[in-house]
C-alpha cells in the first residue's frame, strides 16, 4: 500500500522547503569545516618561538634581571 | 617577576589559539602576532586580577579583544575608510594569509561586520560556548546568538556567489537560497 500523496500544491512547497533548509544545512556544515580547518590551520602551528622566550625573559625572579 | 607554573604553562597554552583568532580579527599575520605579544604582557601586569581556576584561555581572550577594539576605534578616528582597509589588506597581501585554500573564506569571512566575525569564530572555531562568547564580547547572550546567525546566513549568501559549484548544485536551487533572507 502506496502513502496517500499530498495535493500537487503542498507537495511543490514542501520540496522547496526542504531543498532549502537541506542545502542550507549543507552550506552551514561547509561554513563550520572551513572555519575550523582556517583556524585549526594557525593553531597547528603551535608556539612560536617569540612568544615563549617572551615569557621566559619575564617570568624569572627579580635577582637574574641585572644578570 | 614569578609566574605561577601553572599559570605560565596555561598562558603558553592558549597561545596558538589566540594567534589564530587575532588573524582572524585582524586579517594581517604581523599586526595579530603584536596583538597576542601585547595581550601577554598586559596577562602578565594583571595576573593578580585572574582567578586562579576559571578559564584562563577565555580571560586571555577577553584582553586580546579588548586591544583590538580599541585598536580598531584609535584607526577608524585615523583613517575614514577604516571599513574596507581591512579587505584591502588581504588583497594586498595574500600571502600572509597561510594556505591559498582559505583565501576565498578569508575574504568572505572580512566581509562580514566586526562583531560577526569574532562572534561566529569564538563560538564556531575556538570552542566557547555562547555564554563565554557573551563574556568574552561583554554582551548578552541573545546577542552572542544572533551575531552568529547572522555571520552564518551572511557568509552562506557570499559563498553561494562566488562557488556554484561548492555550495549549490544547481541555479534553481540557489535561487530558492538567494531569495532567503536569513
Amino acid at each position: 500500500m502506496t502513502p496517500k500523496k499530498p495535493p500537487a500544491d503542498n507537495m511543490n512547497a514542501d520540496t522547496a522547503e526542504q531543498n532549502r533548509s537541506g542545502l542550507n544545512r549543507e552550506i552551514q556544515s561547509k561554513i563550520g569545516q572551513q572555519l575550523r580547518a582556517m583556524y585549526d590551520d594557525v593553531v597547528q602551528e603551535g608556539v612560536p618561538d617569540r612568544f615563549a622566550d617572551l615569557l621566559k625573559r619575564l617570568d624569572k625572579p627579580a635577582g637574574e634581571d641585572s644578570k | 617577576m614569578k609566574l605561577d607554573p601553572t599559570l605560565r604553562d596555561q598562558i603558553l597554552s592558549a597561545v596558538p589559539s589566540l594567534r589564530a583568532f587575532a588573524i582572524s580579527l585582524s586579517g594581517n599575520v604581523d599586526r595579530a602576532d603584536d596583538l597576542v605579544q601585547e595581550t601577554m604582557l598586559r596577562a602578565l601586569a594583571n595576573i593578580h586580577s585572574f582567578q586562579p581556576g576559571t578559564n584562563m584561555s577565555a580571560w586571555l581572550f577577553t584582553i586580546l579583544r579588548n586591544l583590538f577594539r580599541s585598536e580598531y576605534r584609535k584607526r577608524r578616528r585615523e583613517v575614514e575608510d577604516a571599513d574596507g582597509s581591512y579587505a584591502d589588506s588581504l588583497k594586498s597581501h595574500p600571502e600572509q594569509l597561510g594556505r591559498v585554500e582559505f583565501q576565498e573564506f578569508r575574504t568572505a569571512l572580512s566581509q562580514l561586520p566586526a562583531e560577526q566575525r569574532e562572534a561566529l569564530i569564538l563560538v564556531g572555531a575556538s570552542g566557547f560556548s555562547y555564554e563565554e562568547a557573551a563574556d568574552i564580547c561583554e554582551c548578552a547572550v541573545g546577542t552572542i546568538k544572533s551575531r552568529v546567525n547572522r555571520a552564518r546566513g551572511r557568509l552562506a549568501k557570499l559563498l553561494s556567489i562566488d562557488s556554484a559549484d561548492d555550495f549549490g548544485p544547481d541555479h534553481a536551487t540557489r535561487a530558492v537560497l538567494m531569495g532567503h533572507d536569513s
